[in-house]
């Protein structure tokens, strides 16, 4: 019962910011809309089972990715009149994705007639094996190699950013740290003692 | 005392509601109360740390000092200034004080005493402390004045930068413990040390961890000597620069929420969280039943680690911002990844001789008083 109700709420908070995520006016406004999306998604994933990808998905998407998103969006000054001057051009685009779309949602809601939505107990693991260690037999077993290659892109990807941001610029002078740690107070001052009406010579 | 409910006439369902509702308002309520004797206490310790005297007037030892500010804040007109985001700004100290206080539900105060015993309660608690930028963020982006943005920008880049070095830690716990439960790692801790010492803290291996793992909780909750997001001499009060009321009296609250909740997380990861310090049964039982010896074990280690946070906000002057990076990224993201390597590598070459890994579903059970069924 409580679950029913519970889905139905993650769901149509799902599908509302959703749309409020396209419709909303401000970029901020759509930012956080996602957010709640991503939010909510994650609910109907706990409600299917899925704990530890609904966690993973709060701690990942939530967490960080929306973050560094929300930082970006929040920086530019983005002009959308700007943007939608160029509808014209797409729409044909555009309008083919919201045929495929429209299409796709129907073959969903045709899938409906399969049967009632039975909430608990879908996720595919064996009974009294948490989440984590079911995905984490299989990740280490049998997707093992995927895994690890998916490990390897990411990391050529890191270190790709790295090298295309951090380049050596001239006329700089970087603080050494270890040098500011290693003062002392004896090099850093020095006590002198100046005749009447003389300067000080450092 | 579910069962109880979900016996009575209101059913399953409603029955399981009504409890759990009323679980939360045992655990959200003192919370406050807590909050309030937390900050008096923090104010005493700096005063005195400062040679000064600290809130003396209210009640007796000004001991009622938080519950007049309180009032004081309460009675203020709230304030939204005109250019400001109506909407989000008045969401963001919620959401704050909001998340401050969901994180508490896994957390386990006595033996058998956790509102929700879930198995990924370790995941929920860093899901959970990763939504606590946004009231910051939203705060500083909806007021629409510069210092404040700053303060946001500042607050988004120091708390997903420490994050992941908390991420870090905490893996090595979670393997030695061999679960994610929260309660299952306090019993994994019993006896860790020769049998004799309760506490991760303690394994030679496991205290670096431990130690960056108290200064990152520091700088994760943006406190002294990590509050960069609302330096007064650069940024007025941060986020909070155009807050009144009730409004900023919530930030105020989630923020001593965050910090408390921050104490009980070294205390649960690495010091035993509410077992005694030292593995004799006495101490188990010796405070009026084990329930609430356990409960007596646990605030006095988040007051012992409030204690440090305290001293450390009075004594430690408040880092550079690129040394706040460098020691976040340079530092001890370094550090928490060898370690990750030294204790997988440990435990494989102790625990598992090679072999494949047990389930960890034989977690050792633990002794369960239970008050939350």
């Amino acid at each position: 019962m409580i679950a029913i109700f519970v889905f139905y709420l993650f769901a149509t908070l799902v599908v509302l910011s959703g749309f409020m995520t396209i419709f909303a006016r401000n970029p901020v406004h759509n930012v956080l809309w996602l957010i709640l999306a991503f939010f909510n998604a994650a609910g109907l994933f706990l409600l299917l089972g899925a704990e530890f990808l609904a966690f993973l998905l709060v701690i990942v998407y939530v967490g960080a990715v929306a973050v560094l998103f929300l930082f970006v969006v929040m920086m530019l000054n983005i002009d959308f009149a700007e943007l939608r001057a160029g509808i014209s051009r797409y729409w044909a685009i555009g309008g083919v994705l919201a045929v495929v779309l429209l299409f796709e949602t129907l073959a969903a809601l045709l899938a409906w007639n399969e049967g009632g939505i039975q909430i608990a107990g879908r996720a595919p693991t064996p009974a009294n094996v948490p989440n984590i260690e079911a995905l984490g037999a299989i990740l280490y077993t049998r997707y093992l190699f995927i895994f690890e290659a998916a490990g390897i892109v990411l990391l050529v990807a890191m270190v790709g950013a790295i090298v295309l941001t951090s380049r050596r610029r001239g006329g700089l002078r970087p603080q050494n740290v270890s040098k500011q740690n290693r003062r002392r107070p004896e090099e850093a001052t020095v006590n002198m003692k100046p005749g009447v009406g003389q300067g000080v010579e450092l | 005392m579910t069962e109880w409910f979900q016996s009575t006439w209101l059913g399953e369902g409603f029955g399981w509601f009504l409890a759990t509702l009323i679980l939360i308002l045992l655990i959200a309520l003192p919370l406050m109360l807590a909050v309030a004797m937390i900050i008096y206490a923090d104010r005493k310790i700096w005063a005195a740390m400062a040679l000064r005297k600290g809130p003396n007037v209210v009640g007796p030892f000004g001991l009622l000092q938080s519950f007049a500010d309180g009032l004081k804040v309460f009675l203020k007109e709230t304030i939204v200034p005109a250019s400001a985001n109506r909407g989000l700004f008045l969401i963001a100290p919620i959401i704050t004080f909001t998340v401050a206080l969901l994180a508490w539900a896994v957390v386990p105060f006595g033996p058998g005493a956790v509102l929700a015993d879930i198995n990924v309660g370790l995941l929920y608690l860093l899901a959970v402390s990763s939504l606590g930028v946004y009231g910051i963020i939203i705060a500083g982006w909806a007021s629409n004045s510069k210092y404040p943005f700053y303060s946001a920008l500042r607050a988004a880049a120091q708390m997903v930068s420490y994050e992941v070095s908390i991420g870090f830690v905490l893996i090595p716990v979670i393997l030695w413990a061999g679960s994610f439960n929260l309660s299952h790692i306090i019993a994994a801790q019993q006896g860790h040390i020769l049998g004799v010492f309760n506490g991760f803290g303690l394994n030679p291996l496991l205290f670096p961890l431990a130690v960056i793992f108290l200064i990152s909780s520091m700088a994760e909750t943006a406190r002294a000597p990590f509050d960069l997001t609302e330096a007064e001499s650069e940024l007025v009060a941060g986020y909070q620069t155009e807050y009144s009321s009730m409004s900023f009296a919530l930030f105020w609250l989630g923020e001593y929420g965050n910090v408390l909740l921050m104490c009980g997380m070294n205390a649960v990861l690495f010091w035993g969280g509410w077992l005694p310090p030292v593995d004799w049964d006495p101490l188990y039982w010796f405070f009026f039943g084990p329930v609430a010896t356990g409960f007596f074990w646990f605030f006095a280690k988040i007051f012992l680690f409030f204690f440090i946070f305290s001293w450390v906000k009075a004594t430690v002057p408040r880092f550079r911002y690129d040394q706040l990076m460098r020691l976040g990224w340079k530092i001890f993201l370094p550090i928490s990844l060898i370690w990750v390597f030294l204790v997988s590598g440990y435990l494989m070459l102790t625990r598992y001789d090679g072999q494949p890994v047990a389930p960890a579903s034989e977690a050792p059970a633990i002794s369960t008083v239970s008050i939350a069924q």
